[in-house]
């Protein structure tokens, strides 16, 4: 349904007021992946790293520097406008709506600009409102709608044709934990109904929740690919040591990944103190190593435990 | 072509209820026109050879279309960036052509509000007589009049698509255009090399059949020439438009990050 073949894409802007230099940023490296028929696949990875871009060439907004995409069989840049009418196209956040408008009348004219017209059109309408929970708040002006409600009425705008694929682009960005479990719920029912689904996310649990299969991307780059149960089961057998320490410097995190069996160096500030969650392979234990290249700075507490799923991820996008 | 005009249709339902729901299009196209009328009713009172008041009255309406459409065409295809929908229209199946034009015809429709606003100004202010002369060619010409200008909008317009700061090149054709299409000052006044620029302008024959249909004189010939030129700003725009959806995909203008 879905095939990237090593698909770059490159922006080009310029840096500087008075003299300007031009300045190229690969948003994208070369990244390949397919989609099967009814899979709801996730492209998972921190902010910046080629998600949207992947997910804009996929819909045909963008087109690729290099390499070659289809989706539904048709070339992302050669056939737009068939692509365009057999797949939505969903995005979080606040934008992406006529805010003076009803959410009917701003579902009525995306049914229109989608060829869903005449009786079809009321009763696919009502479909949706009903399938995304807004069933009753048509009438209402969309400024007055809270983000889960804008969301949700974003997914019925984006299956409105009834498309075969649907491209959700970190749909629950910014919306509260219980708005976005019933957005979770909606996508679920998406592939109960048979479509294909992409989704793009930062959130670890919500791919794992959702997915079928994930590719991690960082730096424009998959760094990982598989079911959620293949991801986890690398970074099995290892472990995770957490170090509170008070003005850890670049130099020293440097050192310490320098040491024998550590994977990966992550800072997390936490107030006037810093956590290093530090990953090792096998079973080494670096607990002693680590305190020696800390010094004579000062330590908090200091654990370890098993890795999780959430650190499988940290461990590929942190990658060197 | 059923669909299209659908289309077309609903999207300027759309537009126009939404710009409508704006009170600061709806100042620019009901208050702002009334400006222009006063100035140009105290400058014909002034002097015995001017046209009548009604001439300066249909003037400041359509100059209030005008200002509407080359203030806010550009401004509307930057907001629709803003809100994040360009991209979603793009998106869409539909041909640019057909999302686009609504948007800049709702615009200028909005420019209506400023006739009934600059005659009622005129009427109780300046005791301007409303006497229409043919008053179905008069109600055909309005539309037509409003369409043309919403249509070369939409020309300027399609450059928007690609340029993020092109909005700014619209506003500055605001004044020049009501100049050389003898919105205000007859044609006839202003050096002969304008004519032939004021002669492609489809807003100038669209000025002529709004006043030839209130004052007198002849309609069709200028209304005809405003339709065709407005079949060709629409296949200008179209072509623009194609070119212009390809290279924002290139240069990836479409959003604002």
């Amino acid at each position: 349904m879905i095939e990237a073949i090593d698909l770059r894409r490159t922006y080009r802007t310029t840096t500087g007021v008075v003299r300007r230099k031009p300045l190229e940023v690969e948003a994208v490296r070369g990244i390949s992946f397919s989609v099967e028929q009814g899979e709801l696949f996730g492209l998972l990875g921190p902010n910046g790293a080629g998600k949207t871009t992947t997910i804009k060439m996929l819909i045909t907004l963008l087109l690729p520097t290099s390499g070659q995409a289809k989706v539904l069989g048709h070339d992302v840049v050669e056939d737009a406008r068939e692509i365009r009418r057999r797949i939505g196209y969903v995005f979080g956040g606040d934008r992406g709506l006529y805010e003076r408008l009803s959410a009917y009348d701003n579902l009525r004219y995306f049914a229109e600009l989608y060829g869903v017209s005449g009786k079809a059109q009321r009763l696919r309408i009502d479909e949706v409102l009903e399938l995304v929970g807004l069933k009753g708040r048509e009438g209402e002006r969309v400024e007055g709608f809270s983000r889960g409600m804008r969301q949700r009425l974003h997914i019925a705008r984006g299956i409105l044709h009834d498309p075969e694929v649907v491209f959700l682009d970190e749909p629950t960005i910014g919306v509260d934990p219980v708005g976005a479990r019933e957005l979770r719920e909606t996508i679920g029912d998406l592939i109960a109904a048979g479509k294909t689904v992409l989704l793009t996310t930062h959130y670890m649990f919500e791919a794992d929740a959702l997915c079928d299969r994930i590719a991690v991307i960082a730096k424009g780059q998959i760094v990982g690919e598989g079911t959620p149960e293949q991801l986890k089961d690398n970074v099995t057998g290892g472990r995770v040591t957490e170090i509170e320490v008070f003005g850890v410097d670049d130099p020293t995190v440097a050192r310490l990944r320098g040491i024998h069996g550590v994977t990966s160096v992550l800072v997390e500030d936490r107030d006037q103190a810093q956590l290093l969650v530090v990953q090792t392979s096998g079973e080494r234990e670096v607990t002693a190593p680590l305190l020696a290249e800390l010094g004579e700075l000062e330590v908090g507490r200091v654990s370890s435990r098993e890795p999780t799923l959430e650190d499988a991820y940290v461990s590929l996008v942190t990658a060197e | 072509m059923r669909t299209s005009a659908r289309v077309f249709w609903t999207g300027f339902a759309l537009h126009f209820k939404n710009l409508s729901a704006s009170p600061f299009m709806m100042m620019t196209a009901a208050v702002w026109p009334l400006v222009y009328a006063t100035l140009a009713f105290l400058m014909f009172r002034a002097t015995d050879q001017a046209p009548s008041l009604l001439y300066a009255a249909l003037g400041a309406a359509v100059m209030g279309i005008w200002s509407t459409t080359a203030t806010s065409a550009g401004g509307a295809i930057q907001q629709q960036r803003w809100w994040g929908v360009l991209e979603l229209l793009v998106a869409a199946p539909t041909r640019l052509i057909l999302v686009l034009a609504p948007v800049t015809v709702a615009i200028s429709g909005i420019g209506v509000y400023s006739i009934v606003s600059t005659l009622l100004w005129g009427r109780l202010l300046f005791g301007v007589p409303i006497q229409i002369e043919h008053l179905l060619l008069f109600a055909v010409s309005i539309p037509v009049a409003v369409l043309s200008i919403g249509l070369l909008g939409l020309v300027l317009a399609s450059t928007f698509v690609l340029y993020r700061s092109a909005s700014s090149l619209s506003q500055a054709l605001e004044y020049p255009i009501w100049t050389i299409t003898g919105m205000l000052i007859p044609l006839s006044l202003l050096p002969g090399w304008i004519g032939p620029i004021a002669w492609v302008l489809a807003p100038t024959w669209g000025m002529e059949a709004v006043r030839n249909s209130a004052l007198g004189g002849d309609v069709l010939k200028p209304l005809l020439l405003c339709i065709g030129l407005s079949l060709a700003y629409t296949v200008l725009s179209m072509l623009l438009l194609h070119h212009f959806e390809r290279l924002a995909r290139e240069r990836a203008t479409l959003s604002l990050t």
